[in-house]
């Protein structure tokens, strides 16, 4: 297993942390906005997770959708794209595909509430 | 791939003499053992020669034997036929007393009495070792307790109990109480290992499982000591002296009494090979992955159970990279479990979420090798190694947040 993207940013633009130890997975993805013709785009992104191997894919797949997107289109990713791009999740699992659109997120609202500074 | 099989706590493969020994009761000596006629007669012979077998082996009389389905069945039969017998003479809610850390069977047929409204029940805690406190179940027991559950050896980390210096301290109790307290004890982990006479034990009921001592699934025996108020819980036919209706499961019991019987031969030899075994387990793991601990008592444990936590890692992934690998192991994660709860074992422990989380059992058996052992261990220190790079510092970050 391995799966793409995995790791830190230094110095991110945002990060995004959902999950807790209870409930047993934790996700946090890092982000890189830059500016590309006048648009911000997620340079790059980063995740780690503890967490079952859905938990793994579905953030991991949530960072390949978002990377290169515009925040707008970022935005917009769903847990249901996530399912899908990994052709399905059994419906135990389907609630580890939340956790990874809430991360981003969470990550994407980091980062403008620290550019409004 | 070559597999290595790390889960004999979750079942064992039949022993070639347990198959040969069943083999004829499937078409040849087919007969239902009620039956009055020869072919009845035969199979009747197989079921009560296992009978006399199980009888010898835990010092107990052949009518004192109930053939069941298994160890469930015969734990329901235990809880819930005690407590029914009960309520024939006196409506009244009786008081149980077992542990926390139950089989999900015991807890189960524990909580359905406490919903119907015919007990109130008492689950003591383990200490932080795993072990249950003889005196925590004295100060439990009240004027209407009538049965007390106390596993043997705990089937997540094989811890074992004691059932012995229990059973002496009700014995004494039941002197001068005019409601006896009934003793029962699920066996299912301790039989390979640990000495099963029932009057060295002093208990009243005592069951088990056929496949989990290299016998085959869907057989077991309830133990019930002569003069025990019980009464059975599956109605039908008077088979097992009305205490357990059913055509009897003749293939499976000559396999249980077969197994029994190999047991009896080869208990000490295999459980000292396979202590040797656990313990190098145990001790490479320690040593050799940071961050690893054993969850129980090292002393006080059934010779074939090592159960992990890891910190930074989830069970389930775990399990799946290992299976990929050909290891064969199970978790306490509530990913790998249909209702999402952790082990309940490892938080009667005291431990946090994250260690039932990231808890690992790896249960050895009579035909582990060394290799095997030595390749597990490369496994684990490879998956981990992977599945830390991918959690990062997730666990640290969350509890620096709050």
């Amino acid at each position: 297993m391995h799966p793409r993207n995995r790791g830190k940013l230094k110095n991110p633009s945002g990060t995004g942390m959902v999950g807790n130890p209870i409930c047993g997975d934790i996700m946090k993805i890092y982000i890189k906005v830059k500016e590309k013709n006048g648009k911000e785009i997620l340079d790059d992104i980063k995740f780690e997770t503890l967490g079952c191997a859905s938990a793994i894919a579905t953030s991991s797949m949530v960072t390949e959708l978002a990377k290169g997107k515009t925040l707008a289109e970022a935005k917009k990713i769903s847990k249901k794209d996530v399912a899908d791009a990994l052709e399905g999740l059994p419906p135990i699992k389907m609630h580890c595909s939340n956790l990874a659109e809430e991360a981003l997120r969470d990550a994407i609202k980091d980062y403008e509430s620290r550019s409004k500074k | 791939m070559k597999r290595i099989y790390l889960d004999y706590a979750a079942t064992t493969p039949v022993d070639k003499e347990v198959l040969k020994e069943m083999l004829p009761y499937f078409s040849i000596k087919f007969g239902n053992a009620a039956s009055l006629h020869s072919f009845g007669i035969e199979a009747n012979k197989g079921v009560e020669k296992a009978r006399s077998i199980l009888a010898k082996y835990f010092n107990a009389q052949p009518e004192e034997i109930v053939f069941t389905s298994g160890a469930t069945e015969s734990n329901n039969l235990s809880l819930k036929g005690v407590v029914k017998q009960h309520q024939l003479k006196n409506k009244e809610k009786v008081h149980i007393i077992t542990t926390a850390f139950e089989h999900h069977c015991v807890l189960d047929a524990s909580k359905s009495l406490e919903r119907f409204g015919l007990a109130e029940v008492t689950y003591i805690l383990p200490d932080k070792d795993g072990i249950i406190n003889v005196k925590d179940i004295e100060k439990a027991i009240k004027p209407n307790t009538l049965l007390i559950s106390v596993m043997y050896v705990n089937n997540e980390i094989g811890t074992v109990q004691p059932i012995k210096e229990i059973g002496k301290m009700i014995k004494e109790l039941n002197k001068k109480r005019e409601t006896k307290i009934v003793f029962h004890t699920d066996a299912t982990q301790a039989v390979n290992y640990f000495d099963c006479d029932v009057n060295e034990l002093n208990v009243d009921l005592m069951s088990m499982s056929a496949h989990k001592i290299y016998g085959p699934k869907g057989v077991g025996a309830l133990y019930v000591r002569k003069g025990t108020p019980i009464i059975r819980v599956q109605d039908g036919g008077d088979q097992e002296n009305r205490r357990r209706a059913g055509t009897h499961n003749v293939t499976g019991i000559v396999g249980l009494g077969k197994a029994i019987e190999v047991l009896a031969k080869k208990k000490k030899k295999d459980s000292a090979r396979i202590q040797k075994l656990r313990d190098i387990l145990i001790k490479k793991v320690l040593k050799e992955v940071p961050n690893s601990r054993l969850n129980g008592s090292l002393t006080k444990r059934s010779p074939n159970n090592a159960n992990f936590s890891f910190k930074g890692i989830e069970g389930e992934s775990l399990l799946m990279m290992l299976d990929n690998m050909g290891v064969a192991c199970s978790t306490g994660s509530a990913c790998s479990s249909q209702s999402l709860e952790p082990s309940h074992v490892i938080l009667s422990l005291g431990l946090k979420h994250e260690d039932a989380h990231s808890s690992l059992r790896m249960t050895l058996g009579k035909y582990t090798k060394k290799e095997e052992i030595t390749f597990a261990v490369r496994a684990l220190k490879e998956t981990i190694k992977r599945l830390r790079g991918v959690s990062g510092d997730v666990l640290s970050d969350y509890y620096s947040k709050k």
